[in-house]
């Protein structure tokens, strides 16, 4: 009626008016922003310590972590949802991978058992890492489900479910490791995924350029992207989110499509844990990655998605992971006191979401 | 009465929004007591005027005079401490306080320490609803009062304000004939109290009924204020459009094609209330190539009877409805968009679109399957079947890829349709479609409705407007408190006998 509103073009084609209000503007101009927390730093932090090839391999390894985790989280708040729960989901992955990898020495002693798969175990023990991420990535997405399932069955809100989800798979993840940090007896490559390539002292490892566990990164980030962009599943989680009760209407199976939605938050929280394992020295511990989640809604809200959900990007989810991972490494490099940092960074993140919101209304109008 | 000096003067009126002139130097006079009209079509910027004099929008160009003196509204309560209330259209009351609480939101009235004076209050609203003819009770939760309601309790919010001007945007457009007839009364009453009225409306019965002088914009222009003595709807109407609008023609087929459709002794429950049943026992045929229309008062079960027919009703409700000869029962919309049945809801804003999906995106929303192969959408087929129905309803967009909130109104309105039109329905229900959609735009859905039936659709109407569904309907089903009271042909139906029927209490179980 109004007309401001009458007016209003944000197309991202051709036939696009400008290409301010483009969707390649919206995210370039997150892009922008990364670049602005990177030059302040880089040129704040003494003897140009913060642009080194160490460094740079440094924030990509931390941000991987929160970004793999924020693929899930960007489609879970697109559907207007919210998932704390994925911090100890993560945590649950990293205790999952240490027990199973201490299987034949603590779970199977040797010549204790005789079915198949024990059998297999002690034959080719190279099965077990392969056998504990298959393992902890199932519980991860079987977790994803659980939460899934349980809001759309019993009718609750996001926020509830996942709320007591994370108490639930902390506590499951202290109960299998005994309340006690796991370690694993033997060193695998699971440990390795995350460590430095091209800054590495072990000259073989450069020519991957990239962790595997980045590559790994990249690979779902980008099948993220084209499943949102370009199957019915993807439209249907931007439908659900802009408005659930139109897409019932329109024989969208809306149920449905919120449980596969956590269902896929699980499993990439469970990537996300296979990462942090990694990170974490190769440990199972199940105190890890506590109040994460709080850093991967950061990541995706900075990213440009909206609470009332209908919006957000893989793309700037991503951009959003790099951006914290950015202010910490900063922080931490400016020598800065912990307590200096959390303040420094949670006025960042409010003012971030301000300056975007001022924008869209801004660009809504003209 | 012009000779009287103006209460509102509004001199060169001027807003821009960035990229558009909502205002181009509007000026308009209002007489104090009078019942003046602003008509125009949606755009016209008719609440955008509205929104300036009463302080929502506070930088424009040009001055606003207020008994001769020039006022400053920075906000609303300015506006309201100078005797302006508005009665938005869209209604601004929060559901989950009670009536007097809405009232007095933001004015409470309290006992020495602050503390609320609830009883206060209630009877001071009980004696305002009471002058409005409004059964409600001060204490009811706004939220489970009907639309009509809870216009009065803006309206007593208003008096309660002591508004000398009262602004009303477009206050029928949500009403069933009773309550627009009681809100009549109600205006009525106003101005025998000296109330002056600005009225924004673009339906030409209720500006000819109430208005003393009517003033017409277009295109943020003001095109000419008009004695309603000296005018009729008819000239108004050319000045709204700024052309001729073919007096709506739609004759209708009324072939007697097959039954598509067949409903028996459909009745849908309400569990855990006093009125047992939200639909009763409802009978109807649907031919092919015919329209046929619901009429009932707010509340008498049309939109509940369309779900009903969709599968997309809260409860199962009881009895057969056959499509084709075939019984059919959908669990699910989706399982009645596949047999062929298409609902285009009530509430567009609601249930019609995705705001934040574009143009193309809500087009193709119920047919994705179609466009998609093995679950990968296919952006050329996806373009391809969004084009269709966008060019061929006319909808006037800058592209698919516009954001569908660009739209005005109606041609959201079509677009909606041709979501519905691309499942290749048999059926295809439409519940209040011209709902807040402007003239010219009407008259357009009625063509498109016409030549739909003439393909051989069947579908079923409902409106809020009488007129419209006389003029568009073979037949019409009229229902009251989800009773059906009788069934008038085209040839039958007058707006007299289907409020007859409508208001018909059916006997109490």
């Amino acid at each position: 009626m109004s007309a401001s509103t009458k007016n209003r073009t944000a197309g991202d084609s051709a036939e696009s008016s400008s290409i301010w209000q483009s969707k390649w503007f919206d995210t370039a101009s997150r892009f922008l922003a990364l670049i602005a927390v990177f030059s302040f730093f880089a040129i704040m932090v003494k003897e140009g310590k913060f642009y080194t090839a160490r460094n740079l391999e440094n924030i990509l390894r931390q941000s991987a972590v929160y970004a793999t985790a924020a693929l899930g989280m960007t489609m879970v708040i697109i559907t207007a949802g919210i998932d704390l729960s994925v911090g100890s989901v993560i945590a649950l992955t990293v205790v999952v991978i240490a027990w199973m990898l201490n299987i034949h020495w603590d779970v199977i002693p040797v010549g204790g058992g005789e079915t198949e798969v024990v059998f297999l175990i002690h034959q080719w023990p190279v099965l077990v890492p392969i056998l504990a991420v298959l393992v902890a990535l199932l519980m991860a997405t079987l977790a994803g489900l659980l939460n899934g399932t349980t809001l759309v069955g019993q009718r609750l809100v996001p926020f509830i479910v996942t709320l007591g989800t994370m108490g639930i798979f902390r506590g499951v993840a202290k109960l299998i490791a005994h309340e006690k940090d796991i370690y694993p007896q033997e060193d695998t490559w699971i440990a390795d995924i995350m460590d430095p390539t091209l800054t590495s002292v072990d000259p073989s490892r450069s020519w991957m350029l990239l962790p595997p566990g980045v590559w790994l990164l990249l690979i779902a980030a980008v099948g993220a992207a084209l499943l949102l962009r370009y199957t019915r599943l993807g439209r249907h989680i931007y439908a659900v989110g802009s408005n659930a009760e139109t897409a019932r209407l329109c024989g969208v199976p809306v149920g449905r499509t919120k449980i596969l939605v956590y269902t896929l938050a699980g499993f990439f929280g469970g990537l996300a844990g296979l990462m942090q394992f990694s990170i974490a020295g190769g440990i199972g511990a199940p105190t890890t990655a506590v109040a994460y989640e709080l850093h991967i809604i950061a990541a995706v809200v900075i990213g440009g998605a909206s609470f009332s959900g209908g919006e957000g990007s893989i793309l700037g989810s991503f951009i959003g992971a790099l951006i914290i991972a950015v202010l910490y490494m900063g922080c931490q490099l400016m020598l800065w006191p912990k307590s200096v940092q959390e303040i420094v960074i949670g006025v960042i993140i409010i003012q971030a979401v301000a300056l975007d919101q001022f924008r869209r209304r801004r660009m809504a109008l003209s | 009465m012009t000779s009287t000096e103006p209460l509102i003067s509004i001199r060169r009126i001027t807003k821009r929004f960035p990229g558009v002139v909502a205002l181009d130097g509007v000026s308009i006079d209002v007489a104090p007591g009078e019942l003046h009209a602003v008509v125009g079509e949606n755009g016209a910027g008719k609440s955008t005027l509205m929104k300036c004099l009463c302080g929502v929008i506070a930088d424009f160009e040009g001055e606003i005079r207020l008994d001769g003196r020039t006022v400053h509204f920075r906000n609303t309560t300015d506006a309201e401490a100078a005797g302006i209330g508005i009665i938005h259209q869209e209604l601004n009351l929060v559901g989950q306080l009670s009536a007097a609480a809405n009232i007095f939101l933001g004015r409470e009235k309290t006992h020495g320490l602050g503390l609320l004076n609830d009883r206060a209050m209630a009877a001071d609203a009980a004696e305002l609803l009471r002058q409005l003819e409004c059964e409600v009770h001060p204490g009811q939760l706004v939220r489970d009062l009907r639309v009509g309601d809870q216009q009065l309790v803006e309206i007593a919010k208003a008096l309660s304000l002591r508004a000398g001007v009262l602004i009303m945007d477009e206050p029928t457009s949500a009403l069933t004939e009773t309550e627009v007839q009681r809100l009549f009364r109600v205006i009525e009453r106003l101005r025998g109290r000296g109330v002056t009225i600005l009225y924004i409306s673009h339906k030409m019965d209720e500006v000819f009924r109430l208005a003393d002088r009517i003033t017409v914009l277009r295109d943020g222009r003001l095109v000419d204020t008009l004695d309603r003595r000296q005018t009729d709807a008819r000239r108004v109407t050319h000045l709204m459009v700024g052309r001729e609008i073919a007096a709506s023609s739609a004759s209708g087929s009324s072939a007697d094609g097959e039954v598509v459709l067949e409903v028996r002794n459909l009745s849908l429950p309400r569990p855990g209330h006093a009125q047992k049943w939200q639909l009763r026992d409802v009978n109807l045929r649907l031919h092919r190539g015919e329209i046929l229309g619901i009429a009932g008062l707010m509340g008498a079960g049309r939109t509940e009877l369309l779900e009903c027919l969709f599968g997309a009703s809260p409860e199962t409700p009881q009895g057969t409805i056959l499509l084709e000869g075939r019984e059919v029962a959908f669990a699910h919309p989706a399982a009645a968009l596949k047999a062929g049945v298409a609902l285009v809801a009530e509430d567009r804003k609601r249930l019609g679109v995705f705001a934040n999906l574009n143009v193309g995106q809500n087009v193709t929303m119920g047919t994705l399957d179609r466009v998609a192969v093995g679950g990968l959408i296919s952006p050329k087929r996806e373009r391809a079947a969004a084009l269709g129905p966008i060019e061929q309803l006319d909808v006037k967009t800058a592209g698919l890829a516009a954001p569908i909130t660009s739209l005005s109104g109606g041609n959201q309105q079509k677009a909606i349709i041709g979501r519905w039109l691309l499942t290749r329905p048999k059926v295809l229900l439409l519940d209040d479609p011209t709902r807040g959609v402007d003239v010219g735009a009407k008259a357009e859905l009625y063509r498109l409705m016409d030549d739909l039936c003439r393909e051989g659709l069947g579908i079923i109407v409902t409106s809020s407007e009488l007129p419209e569904l006389l003029t568009l309907c073979d037949r019409i089903l009229v229902l009251c408190e989800g009773h059906p009271t009788g069934q008038l042909t085209r040839a039958e139906a007058t707006e007299h006998r289907i409020m007859e029927l409508a208001t018909q209490r059916p006997g109490v179980e």
